[in-house]
């Protein structure tokens, strides 16, 4: 039971801003000694920066955080440690080629004669690891064992360090179920042992199985802390999602109005195509003038899906065809030749070439498929990037800025400009409107009908459900690198998605 | 069993050279007549001793996933103004040897404080170290400086009997005892760990209080001071100095540390590896002498392939052991998002 | 705001402005110890004097530095530029008399103004075997992904050994006129390095800058993920840059032995590595890769030039100036750093000048 007279962190009144985006305002946050406190809120709603502020890679631009009642002002990852915070995020901040022990206690070794004790140091972290439950080979390295593995000795490292506030930043995403009891295990005995834990994660139904509190946070504001048993799911998600819903039901009516249905010959066809240990062969059609919406958790394939149609992966397994001919050669090259185009998922590692202009990331793949001695003329080029960025609406000074000096949103708009900009028949979007403030978002998902409208074939790849429901003729889903189901029609609503996903 | 089985996996790459160092030795002793005398095999020894101190120092370099091409210039130079102050300025040997460690000590600090506190990339700062180094070495004398300190003679010629006919001399002594304490760094000291910890992820040596700032000088001073001591050893052998001694010594260094089985990357190798690689040059370039007919430069040209060799068996390595890993999170485990899906499913109904 | 300072700041935004103030700098410097530093006199029917000298001997750098821009734009490095230089050295001495290869130089009938292979012929498979050069960098780099320092660095080892092997060890002189001319011969009375030169500049300027293919460069030196997916063939752009410089450094060697009369397997182009990785840094063109300048490049190699033929002058001994360049490398890559961009940019704030 949480025992609300000790209160381990208290933090009020948090504000942060970056350039352009206030990413909390004075947000309050409280962690009881003995509870598991979860953390929600959509992507970009200032979940992470409050705990990079506590966890003193931030610093806030107002308020007061209080550690067992005494004010600390944590100045850097290295003195939050110090006073006993410790955050395990997703990717495991260990060393894989050291030992499971030495990543337990390197710089706390037990010494003998001022050199390393082995043998105190293996014994000692078998110790710390069966008060966590787990029994493996500790003199092994860390990167022979699985992500779960991994976690846990994370977590061993930060229980040795005598953490009192311990952080795990989406710990489940990449766990089975049985590894996700096992944890949940191990944080209900370390609450009783009176720690207390953060818990962030999008899984709703963890959140209800296992925390005591439950802390929403919209837009960097605070929308309210309650106490988990007592707040009903559908209340949850309302206050996840606010009212957001409203800016898009003209949407909806948009959608009904391209409605039409697609008798003609398939423009893509794909016939068991597969790739190996990274997606199961599967079957597709995709007609001009519509829109097909891929639904399915974080690591269900979708990506690798998109990958494997623009070439960017070479199938092992089966066919592709597109408008009735055989594609042989899979690269990104010859599919933009084709007229297949991928927006990718992630923006800053695939999508934006930082350092260039705003004009040449959009000419980019229309230069790249003209090949090397086509050169688009300079006014050739800026015409078209001015043409995009007015279609797009793309909020730059000019052409020539550097594509990284602007917003998340905007640098989508770019790398959609890009594609447009090479015509494509068939183009395929990998969560174009991920971190995008609301009113983007809906211009994009605009975009998107118009385009199928125009006679393109489009695959919308989204992890927000409502987004996919709103824009899909048809809705294709999958799940652990397997395509299980196709909804059209009257089949296209959320209670039958998410069956689909969850396989009953 | 089991446990035999998976300590063999992580000792594999140096397994393989040593196995690659048995062949070729059979392969000697088969077709030379004398090959099999094992002075030979001691010589290999004396005749690399210096090559052996310098590598030793090269593998905590690259360990921590860093690179020094100023080795071969600080031996030179090491050389050079030993024989400077023993034979212009007239100094002891008693001053000079710890004066001109201590220059090989400061050397590697400098380098190692602006790779680490400037973030500039390694092989530049160490690229202008040896230049600056190798120029410093004409600064004090264009030409070659002869030494005739009767310590340095003494030394030089002084054999430690061994076995039979056997011998090895000083400058093995001195190896031995520098790889001694070099094991006891790297497996018995925090400083050894933390070593292979920024190696392996510096983010992660860094994110669980490691002192990567101070390992990272270290090691560059370290090394600093097993060049200039492969300098002295040199000095005392070659009873000169000269700028143009050891050019390209950088390069054999370290296809020494990779072809010992150490990864470029950093993180995975051991100091006993490096020793399997210089014996392994040591035994080619013999091998070749024995052969007679083939030019020396042949050396060069067998120890560029095999370094290409063992740094493209890394990266094969590399790969698989990622995809390995990659399937067993995607395959043979039973997701969250059966369970997930179903709950999800009730709470959406609105 | 008054006019000066807008202009300065206009001026000084150009990325080509520090190199040409640095260049200018040495220039005056040089003429205030030596009033005779910018005379250039006609002599032996062609021009004479400090300055031509620069341009000549700095020819074989300048080459270099435009080969390696290409190679640190894609964000790599090619360290075997100097084993290059003395392949294709030994390559042209011993096409030329293939007896010296073998032979100690004894013979009258060795030191004859002959060639064995006609001198186009030496030209081309000089250049051919560094094209091969080259490319085996390429391969190594883009295809089996191995890190260019790495790949590089073996080619600078075992390619002076090569070298090494077709001279037998040797050091031999060339004895044939016409190929001097390459290195030491004037066409309207410049020497003819500075047409090379110049040749080879403007063949890079028009495949950088009229093809797409500078574009690609720079995304590849920027993020070739994002290049790759966006149909970029980034495989073949970094194949290029390399193959590049080795032609680059082939002709470099060609030049360099033309000049010193020999094909020396040991000492041919030692150390230019770091002569050329210096020009380009100096240039602009950052060692991460990405945005490049040819021109900025030039100016660095000229930069380096100037700076050595000042120190040569002060009767300074030769080898000595690797510690000057050696402080110049380490001056500029700091300079270049983040943490003294920040501490100069707090420092040009605080005293109210816009960065």
């Amino acid at each position: 039971m949480p025992n609300s007279n000790s209160t381990l962190i208290s933090m009020q009144g948090i504000s942060k801003a970056f350039p352009g985006v206030q990413a909390l305002a004075q947000v309050d946050f409280t962690l009881y000694s003995g509870e598991i406190h979860a953390l929600m809120g959509e992507n970009g709603t200032g979940k992470s920066t409050l705990i990079k502020v506590l966890t003193g890679v931030e610093r806030p631009d107002a308020g007061v955080i209080t550690l067992n009642g005494q004010k600390i002002q944590v100045k850097s990852p290295l003195h939050a440690q110090e006073l006993g915070i410790s955050p395990v995020y997703q990717e495991i901040n260990l060393c894989p080629n050291l030992t499971v022990a030495e990543n337990i206690l390197l710089g706390r070794e037990p010494r003998r004669f001022n050199s390393i004790d082995w043998r105190k140091l293996n014994q000692k972290a078998r110790q710390i690891l069966q008060r966590l439950d787990i029994e493996v080979e500790v003199t092994q390295s860390l990167g022979m064992y699985p992500v779960a593995i991994q976690q846990m000795v994370a977590i061993a490292r930060a229980l040795e360090i005598s953490a009192r506030v311990l952080i795990l930043d989406e710990p489940t995403s990449s766990l089975s179920a049985h590894e996700t009891t096992k944890l949940f295990q191990v944080m209900r005995k370390l609450k009783s042992e009176g720690m207390g834990i953060i818990f962030i994660t999008h899984f709703i139904n963890q959140v209800y199985e296992i925390s005591d509190r439950t802390t929403v946070l919209r837009n960097g504001k605070l929308v309210g802390t309650f106490e988990t048993a007592a707040l009903p799911r559908l209340e949850l998600i309302s206050k996840m999602i606010g009212k957001e819903i409203t800016a898009f039901e003209d949407m909806s009516r948009f959608k009904q109005q391209s409605d039409h249905q697609t008798e003609q010959a398939p423009l893509l066809e794909a016939r068991k195509l597969g790739h190996s240990g990274v997606v199961s062969p599967f079957d597709l059609d995709l007609h001009a003038g519509e829109v097909v919406g891929f639904a399915g958790l974080l690591g269900s394939g979708r990506t690798e899906t998109a990958r494997l149609l623009f070439g960017a992966d070479k199938p092992d397994h089966g066919s592709l065809s597109l408008a009735g001919k055989m594609v042989k050669k899979f690269s990104p090259c010859a599919s933009i030749l084709r007229g297949i185009a991928l927006c990718p998922e992630d923006r800053k590692a695939d999508g934006i070439v930082p350092d260039l202009t705003v004009r040449e990331n959009i000419v980019l793949a229309l230069q790249a498929s003209r090949g090397w001695f086509q050169f688009l003329s300079q006014k050739k080029q800026y015409e078209i990037a001015n043409h995009y960025i007015k279609l797009l609406n793309i909020s730059t000074p000019s052409a020539d800025q550097l594509v990284k000096n602007l917003s998340g949103g905007n640098q989508q708009k770019v790398i959609l400009a890009r594609w447009l900009a090479t015509n494509p028949r068939v183009l395929i979007l990998d969560e174009p409107t991920r971190g995008i403030d609301v009113g983007a978002k809906a211009e994009i998902q605009k975009l998107v009908l118009e385009l199928a409208e125009e006679g393109r074939a489009c695959v919308f790849i989204s992890s927000e459900l409502e987004e996919v429901l709103r824009i899909s003729h048809r809705i294709v889903v999958m799940r652990d690198r397997e395509k299980v189901a196709e909804l059209s029609g009257s089949n296209m609503d959320e209670k039958t998605v998410m069956q689909a996903i969850a396989g009953s | 069993m089991t446990n035999l089985l998976r300590l063999d996996r992580k000792f594999l790459p140096l397994l393989m050279t040593i196995v690659l160092f048995i062949l070729l030795y059979g392969y000697g002793v088969v077709q030379y007549r004398g090959f099999s005398n094992p002075q030979v095999f001691f010589n290999l020894f004396i005749d690399n001793a210096f090559l052996l101190i310098t590598s030793i120092g090269m593998t905590f370099v690259i360990l921590s996933g860093g690179i020094d091409l100023s080795v071969g210039a600080v031996i030179a130079f090491t050389t050079v103004l030993s024989a400077y102050m023993l034979e212009s300025l007239g100094l002891s040997p008693a001053l000079v040897i710890p004066a001109v460690l201590l220059v090989g000590v400061a050397l590697g600090a400098v380098m190692g404080s602006i790779i680490h506190f400037f973030k500039v990339q390694p092989f530049i700062v160490t690229l202008a170290g040896m230049f600056f180094a190798r120029g410093m070495c004409f600064v004090i004398s264009t030409g070659a400086i002869t030494i005739s300190d009767p310590f340095y003679r003494a030394v030089g010629l002084f054999r430690i009997p061994l076995f039979g006919k056997t011998f090895i001399s000083v400058n093995v002594a001195i190896f031995l005892v520098v790889l001694a304490v070099a094991l006891y760094l790297a497996h018995f000291t925090r400083f050894g760990r933390t070593v292979y910890a920024i190696g392996g992820n510096e983010q992660s040596a860094l994110l669980m209080g490691l002192p990567v700032a101070r390992t990272r000088v270290l090691v560059y001073t370290l090394n600093g001071f097993c060049s200039a001591l492969a300098g002295v050893v040199f000095s005392i052998y070659g009873l000169s100095g000269y700028g143009l001694y050891t050019v390209g010594l950088e390069m054999d260094a370290i296809a020494s540390v990779v072809i010992g089985g150490t990864l470029l990357t950093g993180g995975v190798g051991y100091v006993a590896g490096t020793v399997v690689g210089v014996l392994i040059q040591g035994l080619i370039q013999t091998t070749i002498i024995f052969q007679g007919t083939l030019s020396s430069w042949w050396t060069k040209i067998a120890v560029g392939l095999l370094t290409l060799l063992f740094i493209m068996m890394q990266g094969a390595f590399a790969s698989t052991r990622q995809r390995r890993l990659h399937l067993k999170a995607t395959t043979g485990t039973k997701p969250a998002s059966q369970e997930e899906g179903a709950v999800l499913a009730t709470h959406y109904e609105l | 705001m008054s006019q000066t300072d807008s202009l300065w700041r206009r001026l000084s935004g150009y990325n080509l402005f520090w190199p040409i103030i640095a260049l200018l700098l040495i220039m005056l410097f040089n003429l205030f110890f030596m009033p005779n530093f910018f005379k250039i006199e006609i002599k032996d029917g062609h021009l004479f004097g400090s300055l031509i000298d620069i341009l000549n001997r700095g020819a074989p750098l300048m080459l270099l530095a435009i080969g390696m821009t290409m190679v640190i734009a894609t964000a790599g490095v090619d360290l075997s530029v100097g084993a290059v230089i003395a392949i294709s050295g030994a390559m042209a001495a011993v096409l030329i008399n293939p007896a010296l290869g073998k032979e100690l130089i004894t013979s009258d009938k060795l030191i004859e103004n002959v060639t064995f292979t006609p001198l186009w012929l030496v030209i081309v498979l000089g250049l051919l075997v560094s094209i091969l050069c080259g490319l085996w960098n390429g391969l190594l780099v883009s295809r089996a992904n191995i890190q260019p320092m790495v790949a590089t660095l073996v080619l600078m080892v075992a390619g002076r050994g090569v070298a090494q092997l077709i001279t037998n060890a040797q050091i031999i002189t060339i004895y044939y006129s016409p190929y001097f001319f390459i290195g030491n011969g004037y066409i309207l009375g410049l020497p003819f390095t500075f047409y090379i030169v110049a040749a080879v500049f403007l063949l890079a300027w028009a495949i950088t800058r009229k093809t797409a293919l500078g574009l690609f460069v720079e995304s590849v030196g920027i993020n070739s993920r994002s290049s790759f997916l966006s149909g970029i063939n980034e495989k073949n752009v970094k194949l290029m840059a390399y193959t590049f410089c080795g032609l680059c450094a082939g002709i470099a060697g060609l030049i360099i032995s033309s000049n010193v009369k020999s094909a020396d397997a040991n000492n041919a182009g030692l150390w230019s590595e770091l002569d050329a990785i210096l020009a380009v840094v100096i240039g602009g063109t950052l060692m991460t890769g990405g945005r490049f300048s040819l021109a900025g490049s030039v100016l660095g190699a000229l930069i380096i030039q100037s700076v050595t033929t000042t120190i040569y002058s002060f009767g300074v001994p030769p080898e000595v100036v690797l510690v000057v360049k050696a402080a110049v490398v380490l001056a500029v890559v700091l300079l270049y750093s983040e943490q003294v961009k920040g501490a100069l940019n707090n420092l040009f704030e605080r005293k109210g000048v816009q960065p």
